[in-house]
């Protein structure tokens, strides 16, 4: 464990680094030569100019907050940085189950963001080489082709089923019920099919609800999570409370790793940004989550309900604003529609952290979570 | 303060998500309750076999004779609750505390759950209309006219959404043990004290541990209850009520609209019928199923409304623990300013009466809840919005409607206080299939007969009867 100089010293170090990328991405988006249309647009509208006036990444603060409302709507054109216009790119979309989806543009971001990624994962649990199940949304999601990457770039084959989120959503909305389970059961059927057709499958990505349902489908049919070869688990979503992740380790996954022999791993994120790492999540910690963003390649910082530019202190709860500085996409300020507590950096990731991770309580009541 | 667990079959679970239950009117802590997620119910219930099975094992005039003895300790014993025991008078004050209910309400309701439980073998005999139990246990048998017949139980366990502001509904699951099927309960957020007081005196009193699942917890948990029950109920609003209509496994009770009818044989003489309209509409604080909510009449509905305006519009909010409370406290912030505001909107339209104005304000709020004093309304006709409408304190309308047309007007009624000597009106009335119990004569909607199945018998709802054909030696030796 580092000490407290130690300490400081790690996270002047990231901050100074996060300062020069802030400063070099705004350079990049704002320059007439290698700026999307999009921005290149609004700097017409803003009361500062961003290229002289953004010398760190505090300066971000002087961008109005990012409005997600941008992202409906094309032409998708107008995302892409002029200085990549001939690469090949994609189109993720969140939301869309009625009216227009969110969109955005990828063009490395999701295969960059899932390799660092790749590198937090023990080989032990998600040993090189092995076949991945992609248990989670298809069509145009990024995770779709983002765990299929991931499981490419550390030498695997990737398995994925059907799974149409905005039908799931639908099903809820229309309140029926017995469909939706069935729709369910459908997915599940898919994964214990590739699961048990003797593709040697070891890692897997499951949304909470499913990874539940892919553990009791199992059950039913005499076998468990374990006994069918799994061994690494990557999750996501706000149901990863530390009561939910004792349940699935104590009741799905036999155990601790150490002794059940599969490592679970949460995640935190969402097509604006890459993923969030947790620290690892045991008992001694009382399943404690906390999510650390890859800076300087995005950032969260839990901020005051009253006041989105201000931190909240260690420990206090406050409402999740994300920030994403890649080379092809800019963010400033992006509310999550999530809350949690602020936490300290550690030796990993010597910058602020989240936990707690929940539906920010004034949307709460009208958010659907954890759908699939 | 207690820390009240999950309980999973039997064994207490302490979950990392709890909730404090407080007191309605000082904010003070009582409980902490652990919260179950679904997760954790929807592979629990794959176990539900087991607690039928340890049920079978003990003869249901044992589990009858155990039940009795369990309300004996339900009334008297101090009996252990999460990590903390618990007197009777505990009990009251607790549940008084976080449901807004006053104290003596709280000890009313005890008595009936105790009642239920003392009389249980009577209960079970009017609930299936005199079976044998054996039949039951057993899957079939030879009724008492000689013939064979077959009642299969149709889950293993019963599930139980249930809500926090009338505890009066426990009556509706006591049944299960005895006939033999384990009980899964969601108890409501401020309601924990009566299905873990009615677990704990079975316990104390021989019924297996095993045969009972208590998962506190939020909709997640509802959800996985109703989902991953084979047979379950709920207890909830109109929408839920929709939401569940048609829906085999599970029985949803709603909104009870249970309405008193004057014939017009005996409208003139109404002034008779005041005190057991008052008492429909008031007691429990009108907040059972069973309150009326609507008085239906072809005239003298304005003298009928101003007479009970009159006896219940001064009643005034008093604290709990006051023997002559009779207004439970709105104890979800907003809710009471809710209701009001609706029955405002709907007071203004034309042929609308508040005829409990002249009374005084009704909505009282306080520093951490808020009353609702009883409201009494007159409709010039059943075409007013608010005819049909019910609330959780004592509201009712007075519906001026000619006889005639009252059945097609009434909507679905749980109970209906028929007040005829009119045999073609009683013809009526026992042959609509929109009302669930009926009473024919001056008996309060409140005044329920426990030897009457309420809505939705809980035999039929459990057992599917069937055809069932064995050898002629096998019905002697059954009859033998």
């Amino acid at each position: 464990m580092s000490t407290t100089t130690d300490m400081d010293t790690l996270t002047q170090a990231a901050r100074e680094r996060l300062d020069q990328h802030a400063y070099e991405t705004v350079q990049r988006h704002f320059h007439e030569s290698t700026g999307c249309p999009f921005w290149l647009g609004k700097k017409s509208e803003l009361n500062f100019d961003p290229l002289t006036e953004v010398k760190s990444y505090d300066d971000i603060k002087k961008f109005p907050l990012f409005e997600d409302e941008w992202l409906r709507g094309g032409p998708i054109s107008r995302w892409v940085p002029k200085d990549m216009v001939d690469r090949p790119t994609y189109v993720f979309e969140t939301g869309g189950t009625t009216g227009i989806p969110k969109s955005r543009m990828v063009i490395d971001d999701f295969r960059t963001d899932y390799e660092l990624f790749s590198e937090t994962l023990p080989d032990e649990y998600f040993p090189k080489g092995a076949n991945w199940l992609m248990l989670g949304p298809s069509g145009p999601r990024r995770l779709r082709l983002a765990v299929e990457h991931l499981c490419q770039h550390r030498g695997g084959i990737c398995f994925c089923i059907d799974l149409d989120p905005r039908w799931v959503v639908k099903l809820i909305k229309k309140g029926w019920m017995e469909h939706l389970d069935e729709y369910k059961k459908h997915c599940v059927d898919q994964a214990i099919t590739v699961l048990t057709a003797g593709h040697d499958v070891k890692c897997l990505f499951a949304t909470p609800k499913l990874l539940e349902s892919l553990a009791l489908g199992l059950e039913d049919r005499g076998t468990s999570i374990q006994e069918i070869g799994i061994t690494g688990i990557f999750s996501g979503g706000t149901e990863f409370t530390p009561q939910w992740t004792r349940y699935a380790v104590e009741e799905l996954l036999g155990g601790p790793p150490e002794e059940g022999g599969v490592y679970m791993t949460p995640t935190y994120g969402n097509t604006l940004m890459g993923l969030a790492c947790s620290k690892p999540v045991t008992a001694e910690t009382d399943y404690k989550i906390a999510y650390y963003a890859p800076q300087p390649r995005a950032t969260t910082e839990v901020v005051s309900f009253d006041d989105y530019n201000t931190v909240v202190g260690y420990g206090e709860t406050g409402r999740v604003k994300l920030t994403t500085l890649t080379k092809e996409f800019f963010v400033p300020g992006f509310m999550e529609r999530d809350e949690g507590e602020r936490e300290q950096p550690f030796d990993t990731y010597p910058w602020d952290g989240v936990s707690g991770v929940r539906p920010f309580h004034k949307f709460a009541k009208s958010t659907t979570v954890g759908v699939y | 303060m207690l820390n009240i667990p999950i309980i999973r079959w039997g064994k207490p679970y302490e979950s990392m998500e709890t909730e404090e239950v407080h007191h309605f009117s000082t904010g003070e802590p009582i409980a902490v309750v652990s919260q179950a997620n679904g997760g954790l119910i929807r592979r629990d219930m794959k176990k539900s076999q087991s607690a039928r099975d340890v049920l079978r094992d003990i003869p249901t005039g044992v589990l009858i004779d155990r039940i009795k003895k369990a309300g004996d300790l339900y009334d008297t014993a101090t009996l252990p609750i999460g990590d903390g025991q618990q007197t009777p008078a505990d009990f009251v004050h607790q549940q008084s505390a976080t449901t807004g209910l006053p104290e003596h309400m709280c000890a009313a309701n005890m008595k009936k759950n105790s009642f239920v439980l003392h009389n249980m073998d009577k209960i079970l005999d009017a609930l299936t209309r005199g079976l044998d139990l054996e039949i039951l246990s057993r899957g079939y048998g030879i009724e008492s006219r000689g013939v064979v017949v077959s009642y299969q139980a149709q889950a293993p366990a019963l599930g139980a959404v249930l809500p926090s502001n009338s505890p009066g509904v426990h009556t509706l699951w006591l049944p299960v043990i005895p006939l033999q099927l384990g009980l899964v309960l969601k108890p409501g957020p401020q309601e924990p004290w009566t299905p873990y007081r009615m677990m704990a005196a079975f316990v104390e009193a021989g019924i297996p541990a095993e045969a009972f699942a208590m998962y506190p917890g939020g909709p997640d948990a509802g959800a996985a209850v109703l989902e991953s029950c084979q047979r379950a109920m709920i207890f909830g609003g109109t929408a839920t009520v929709e939401q569940y209509r048609g829906n085999p496994h599970v029985q949803a009770h709603g909104p009870g609209f249970s309405k008193i009818l004057i014939g017009d044989d005996m409208v003139d003489r109404w002034e008779e019928f005041i005190d057991l309209i008052a008492e429909s509409i008031y007691i429990n604080s009108g907040r059972g199923c069973i309150n009326c909510s609507g008085v239906w009449a072809s005239r003298h509905t304005k003298e009928i409304a101003a007479a009970l305006a009159e006896r219940l519009g001064p009643i005034e909010a008093k604290p709990p623990t006051d023997p002559e409370a009779g207004l439970a406290a709105f104890t979800v912030e907003g809710m009471a300013v809710a209701v009001w505001n609706m029955i405002e909107a709907d007071l203004k339209e034309e042929g609308v009466t508040d005829m409990t104005a002249p009374h005084g304000a009704r909505l009282v709020e306080q520093e951490r809840c808020a009353y609702l004093r009883p409201m009494v309304v007159h409709c010039e006709s059943p075409e007013n919005a608010i005819a049909l409408k019910e609330y959780m304190f004592p509201f009712s309308t007075v519906v001026q409607c000619p006889e005639n047309e009252m059945l097609k007007r009434i909507g679905p009624t749980l109970v209906c206080s028929g007040i005829t000597e009119n045999q073609q009106l009683i013809q009526a009335l026992s042959d609509a299939n929109h009302i669930d119990r009926l009473n024919i004569g001056q008996i309060p909607t409140s005044r329920l007969n426990w030897l009457q199945p309420h809505e939705g018998n809980i035999i039929d709802f459990l057992f599917r009867g069937r055809a069932y054909q064995i050898p002629e030696e096998q019905v002697a030796a059954l009859s033998g």
